[in-house]
């Protein structure tokens, strides 16, 4: 039986009066690609972020690589978070560092033997998505799908045991976002890693994951592979696959 | 009836006062709470390895350097300015040959210093403020924590090190300039050598003078960089955040600078 490296019970989360998660439970298997589909404001982008610390969660516990998130203190949180990597939304590239700095970033805490070792670790992270001519670029220079591309070069230069993807085809052009949907398909086949991707592009959950949740009032309301979805009658389901 | 509803819409009026009244006195107490544990981090994470002594210099430069020809300017308009104003009451007194003095005295001790961290606040508060904000708008921050990097320990306490570090430095050089200003404003009107007018300057600069003013340059620096820290760091999401954040960091950090500045004299006043 493969082994669960992801697993959410209960949680629930509320900003104020406001409740954003009130009960989620997922298990997610190691080299699974999940895709968690929902309207905007349903509280995608609050559970990826409650998954790798950056929100605490008002109940309920999220395990993580066999460790309760909730239960770690930064150091333990820290350790964890070199075994994932997070594609953001906006991709998050530090504007004050051109594309080489921003992939040699998370390289800080593991540096390489030599110069020519982190030569090669970052011309291969930017080979991987095409972008080798960009090195020198500033991230001002590049274009929304371009930014996207060393956004997943950088978080995926520690080769990462999971991977978290939020909105990754978001504000892209149709063209671009099927670009990007099947580097991060290609991208999880060649290191082999677990995904969870929080997405309301169904084409990208379609090409990137083996299976999909879909969540609404903080809840999941259905899970399958994207044949069994589109069949379903839940109308909150259906209106995805329409 | 008429005046029994006047009556209650006035207590109502009272009432939503006093209302208003609290939540702002709560949201100062917040504020001022959040504010210490940001300092007390501060603290915690500046002695605590590992040290971002590369990003540290980076921010010295960029501080610094980009600060001093504004500065430079400015502080000679400034002794310029204010022998050129003296002038005609020291004249009147009979008093002339002391106009080289008192003005080095006053930018010594006090215009320099307040100046200086004025415009700093201006360009450097400011700018802190608004890459501060726009960072946490674009998930910059959350990103570097996402590596493993503390962003406090990256951000926050390299730009606070380097303010209250780089302000002393360009306030020395501020005064410098500001007196040269002044040698320049006396020999508009007459002709005064550069050798007497700096004896002139240092036989009444003392330590008193210099000391005191040169360590209120550190606090000042160092407010500055904390209140742009703060305000950029607790920014809200969305581009109002990184406006707000700017404007915030210019207006609270030039208002700390007349808050430690009137400490510092206090203080400084016990022990002349």
């Amino acid at each position: 039986m493969e082994s669960i490296i992801i697993e959410i019970e209960h949680l629930k989360k509320s900003f104020g009066s406001n409740k954003v998660l009130t009960d989620i439970n997922l298990q997610v298997k190691k080299g699974e690609s999940v895709a968690i589909l929902g309207k905007s404001g349903t509280g995608k982008s609050v559970l990826i972020k409650c998954l790798v610390g950056l929100l605490e969660a008002d109940k309920g516990s999220i395990g993580i690589l066999g460790k309760n998130i909730s239960d770690l203190d930064e150091n333990g949180l820290n350790e964890i978070r070199k075994k994932i990597g997070f594609l953001f939304q906006s991709a998050a590239l530090y504007d004050s560092l051109t594309v080489r700095e921003n992939l040699e970033f998370p390289l800080r805490n593991f540096p390489p033997k030599s110069e020519d070792e982190l030569n090669a670790i970052v011309l291969e992270a930017l080979q991987n998505v095409n972008l080798k001519e960009a090195i020198d670029k500033m991230p001002s220079e590049l274009s929304g799908g371009m930014r996207k591309r060393v956004g997943l070069a950088r978080s995926l230069i520690l080769k990462p045991e999971i991977m978290f993807y939020d909105e990754p085809t978001t504000g892209l052009d149709p063209i671009t976002s099927k670009e990007i949907s099947r580097l991060i398909l290609e991208m999880q086949r060649k290191y082999n890693t677990t995904s969870i991707i929080i997405t309301h592009d169904v084409e990208c959950a379609r090409i990137a994951s083996n299976r999909m949740v879909v969540i609404d009032d903080g809840v999941c309301i259905a899970e399958g592979t994207f044949k069994e979805l589109s069949k379903s009658e839940n109308k909150n389901v259906k209106a995805f696959f329409e | 009836m008429h005046g029994k509803m006047k009556q209650l819409s006035t207590t109502d009026h009272i009432k939503s006062l006093r209302g208003r009244g609290s939540a702002v006195l709560k949201g100062f107490f917040m504020a001022v709470s959040q504010l210490t544990d940001f300092v007390l981090r501060f603290f915690k994470e500046l002695f605590k390895p590992p040290y971002e002594f590369s990003e540290f210099a980076k921010q010295s430069y960029l501080i610094g350097n980009k600060s001093f020809l504004l500065v430079a300017i400015t502080a000679f308009i400034m002794g310029l300015v204010l022998t050129i104003q003296s002038r005609p009451v020291l004249v009147e007194f009979g008093a002339e040959s002391w106009l080289p003095s008192m003005v080095a005295v006053s930018i010594v001790r006090e215009i320099g210093p307040v100046i200086t961290a004025l415009i700093f606040a201006g360009k450097v508060g400011s700018g802190i403020g608004a890459e501060l904000a726009s960072m946490r708008v674009t998930e910059q921050i959350d990103a570097m924590e996402v590596s493993g990097i503390n962003p406090f320990k990256y951000i926050v306490v390299t730009r606070i090190l380097s303010t209250t570090l780089m302000l002393p430095l360009l306030v020395i050089f501020a005064d410098a300039i500001a007196i040269y200003g002044s040698y320049f404003g006396v020999n508009l009107k007459e002709s005064v050598s550069f050798h007497l007018f700096f004896l002139q300057v240092f036989q009444k600069l003392d330590f008193t003078d210099v000391f005191p003013a040169f360590i209120k340059t550190f606090f000042f620096g160092f407010s500055i960089g904390l209140i742009g820290c703060y305000i950029g760091y607790n920014a809200n999401t969305g581009t109002e955040g990184v406006g707000k954040a700017a404007n915030s960091a210019v207006v609270f950090g030039s208002l700390m600078v007349f808050l430690v500045d009137m400490i510092a004299v206090q203080i400084t006043s016990l022990f002349t």
